[in-house]
């Protein structure tokens, strides 16, 4: 690893959808990096912004009228400020991104081994020959057996696990330095989740891309991102290192979700605790900390104050944004991790001295 | 099938001499019936046809969606049927609720052979198995009041007749669920995804029926809303004692609401047994294979070692011979393909239909990972 120069840098990205309704604050003043060769872990809901802020990235959000500000640094470059016809040739080169439903994203009429002869030559001046023979190698090298002729195949000739793995090879083609992965294996059932899994973690290392992984499944981050951004109403709401975010989390939110999932490794008869209300609305996004209305612990000027992303103290690599003092959040998790519901843990550390 | 069905049309049969459903809400299994399971399933089999043609039709062969599935679902139990897409879990719910018909096979509801119920009689069945889906936005109609939506079942079996009374029971539903009772007079698209399932889960249990399928009622909610119905639908088993078959393809949230576990192969049980015992010990490779695909919440354990099934599931058009998973099974040998395991049990508390079961070593092998 090249000293601790990222390949990608968002910084105090704001992405805006004006709408019938008023403005949609989709994305609103996030930072993040990414290393080469590592994989950053974007957990969230629907509508935190997580999907938003990598299409902005790749330049998609620009033809829907979205108002961008910040910066978004790739190897230099500040991506915000490429013409489209520059952003072109970085989208699908150095920068790509594999969706969700594969059979949405592939063209149905056209034979795979076509679309993906049609990635390599968008930015390479390679004859069609050369060209197929890169599809083919690309097949293979996703795992799809038999690769010489299941090129000339249709994308309704292929399970839905074979379809990921064609849009995987199609986002290769270009050996992109950077993948943008948003959902990748949502669709897919448990065991070729796995498999998926397993062939980009392979190839990561193989080719060594970074990748940003979009998902709201928090098994799947854990298995795969070195480091977690947690967002919340377009915010981000905590980062960590893989081990330190499920170890020791620091935001109400992040206790919520690892509490409302059902977990193999937990005892069975375990009570979930749901996290109570909905997600906001983000033409209205909440006052103050935006998840105020739904934190078992907020406090009166909760609404008021808009929390920053700060260190965790005697955690540099850890950020939070929480309005809680530290001390009372540890102890807050410590009652938490031991299975007692907000308001017990609320009624523990309230009597006792707030220290962990 | 050239049956009369218009003997007694759907909303001509007698009202009367239903009971009372002053009480709608599910009472702990009082009523007749007897002391045996509550559905009794026996050589299930579902095909359906496969046809090339547009005007003259010609049956080229047939999906085998369900073959010879047998099963019991005791009462107060919740039966978690798992699987992948296409094993026929959801087909074998669909056969219990009657909204597709049997190729053949026998199911017994309460005492009562209902495969090929028709007309009046059916509808009756139909009132004591409820389901609820998937998806709570295309399950509501838009157009219709939630009061309406959970009121409908009555209207649709002639009960409460009187408006006031109904829309007390109604409201006495909603607040069951966890709805405001004074939303009665809202839309569906006033309310987010879990208080759509609830006003889903609501309509459900209107008839206090014997038996609620839940088909993946939490895998279109938000992670943070999940755990919000999930609770719901324990507790109310608890409170009314309800029968539930949870139908998901997450194999956590099996665990955590279910009693039993049936898992689902290509159209065939390979295994079922006690969620404690089926989780802690599975037997069949197909099982262990689920169980070890599951990514855990727990970066500590990255990197353990894992054994991922290859290959895609063959098409239930075509299934392998014998035992279907023995073209991608890594005990396979060649009894595999030649004879069909039945399922029996092996000494572990769970039924499994495999000739070369795993041992408990091979079990820990795998990397299943799941806590006692």
């Amino acid at each position: 690893m090249s000293a601790a120069e990222p390949l990608l840098r968002v910084e105090d990205l704001r992405v805006e959808f004006p709408s019938e309704d008023g403005v949609v604050h989709a994305v609103d003043g996030i930072t993040y990096q990414v290393f080469a060769g590592r994989t950053l872990g974007i957990v969230g809901e629907s509508g935190s912004g997580k999907t938003v802020s990598s299409l902005t990235a790749l330049g998609l959000t620009r033809r829907q009228g979205a108002r961008i500000s910040g910066r978004i640094l790739f190897d230099g470059k500040d991506l915000l400020t490429l013409p489209e016809d520059k952003m072109r040739a970085v989208r699908g080169n150095d920068i790509a991104m594999i969706f969700q439903d594969p059979l949405s994203s592939l063209h149905p009429l056209y034979k795979v081994g076509r679309q993906l002869t049609e990635a390599v030559r968008a930015h390479r001046d390679v004859s069609k020959a050369v060209a197929r023979a890169r599809a083919v190698e690309l097949l293979g090298l996703v795992g799809i057996p038999d690769p010489a002729r299941r090129v000339d195949q249709y994308p309704h000739e292929f399970s839905g696990g074979m379809r990921q793995r064609v849009m995987i090879a199609m986002a290769l083609a270009n050996e992109p330095k950077l993948l943008f992965a948003d959902e990748p294996t949502t669709a897919l059932d448990v065991t070729v989740q796995a498999q998926i899994l397993a062939l980009m973690e392979r190839l990561q290392q193989e080719l060594g891309m970074a990748i940003v992984m979009i998902t709201h499944d928090l098994g799947v981050v854990a298995e795969m991102a070195d480091d977690i951004a947690v967002m919340y109403a377009g915010r981000i709401v905590e980062t960590a290192s893989a081990a330190q975010l499920f170890a020791a989390p620091e935001h109400p939110y992040t206790w919520g979700l690892l509490k409302s999932i059902p977990r193999l490794d937990a005892p069975r008869d375990e009570d979930l605790v749901p996290i109570p209300g909905t997600p906001p609305s983000l033409i209205n996004p909440p006052s103050g900390c935006h998840f105020h209305p739904r934190c078992p612990y907020s406090q009166p000027d909760h609404e008021r104050i808009d929390p920053v992303l700060e260190p965790v103290p005697g955690e540099p690599q850890h950020h939070v944004a929480c309005l809680l003092e530290s001390g009372v959040r540890r102890s807050l998790w410590a009652q938490l991790r031991e299975g007692s519901t907000p308001q017990e843990a609320l009624a523990a550390v309230g009597a006792g001295e707030p220290a962990a | 099938m050239s049956g009369p069905e218009s003997t007694s049309t759907p909303f001509g049969e007698s009202a009367s001499e239903l009971p009372s459903v002053a009480q709608a809400t599910p009472t702990t299994a009082t009523d007749g019936g007897g002391d045996g399971p509550l559905v009794r399933v026996r050589e299930l089999v579902k095909h359906f046809p496969i046809t090339r043609g547009i005007i003259v039709q010609r049956k080229v062969g047939a999906v085998q969606a369900v073959d010879n599935v047998s099963f019991e679902i005791t009462r107060g139990e919740t039966l978690g049927l798992v699987g992948e897409t296409g094993c026929g879990k959801s087909t074998t719910a669909r056969l219990i609720t009657r909204l597709l018909d049997a190729t053949s096979g026998e199911i017994d509801f309460d005492g009562q052979d209902i495969t090929r119920l028709k007309g009046a009689s059916l509808k009756a069945i139909r009132r004591e198995v409820q389901m609820i889906f998937q998806d709570p936005y295309s399950s509501l109609n838009p157009r219709k009041t939630i009061g309406s939506i959970i009121g409908e079942p009555f209207a649709i079996h002639g009960l409460l007749p009187d408006k006031g009374e109904r829309k007390r029971e109604v409201q006495r539903l909603m607040e069951t669920v966890g709805l405001n009772p004074e939303h009665y007079n809202r839309y569906p698209h006033e309310f987010s995804g879990g208080q759509r399932q609830r006003i889903g889960v609501a309509r459900a249990l209107a008839l206090a029926p014997k038996l609620l399928i839940a088909d993946e009622p939490v895998s279109a909610l938000d992670v943070s809303i999940q755990a919000q119905v999930l609770n719901l639908l324990r507790d109310l088993q608890r409170r009314f004692g309800l029968t539930i078959v949870f139908i998901a393809h997450d194999l956590s949230v099996v665990r955590h609401m279910c009693d039993r576990v049936a898992v689902m192969y290509l159209g065939k049980i390979v295994e079922i047994g006690g969620g404690d015992e089926l989780y802690r010990f599975p037997r069949h490779p197909y099982t262990g294979a689920l169980l070890a695909a599951v990514p855990h919440a727990d970066p500590s354990r990255h990197g353990e070692q894992r054994s991922i099934l290859g290959g895609d599931v063959p098409s239930p058009a075509n299934p392998p011979s014998a035992c279907r998973f023995h073209t991608r099974c890594p005990k396979a040998q060649e009894l595999c393909s030649q004879q069909e395991p039945l399922l029996e049990d092996k000494g572990s508390g769970t039924r499994v239909a495999c000739h070369f079961p795993l041992t408990r070593e091979e079990a820990t092998q795998i990397g299943v990972r799941s806590g006692g």
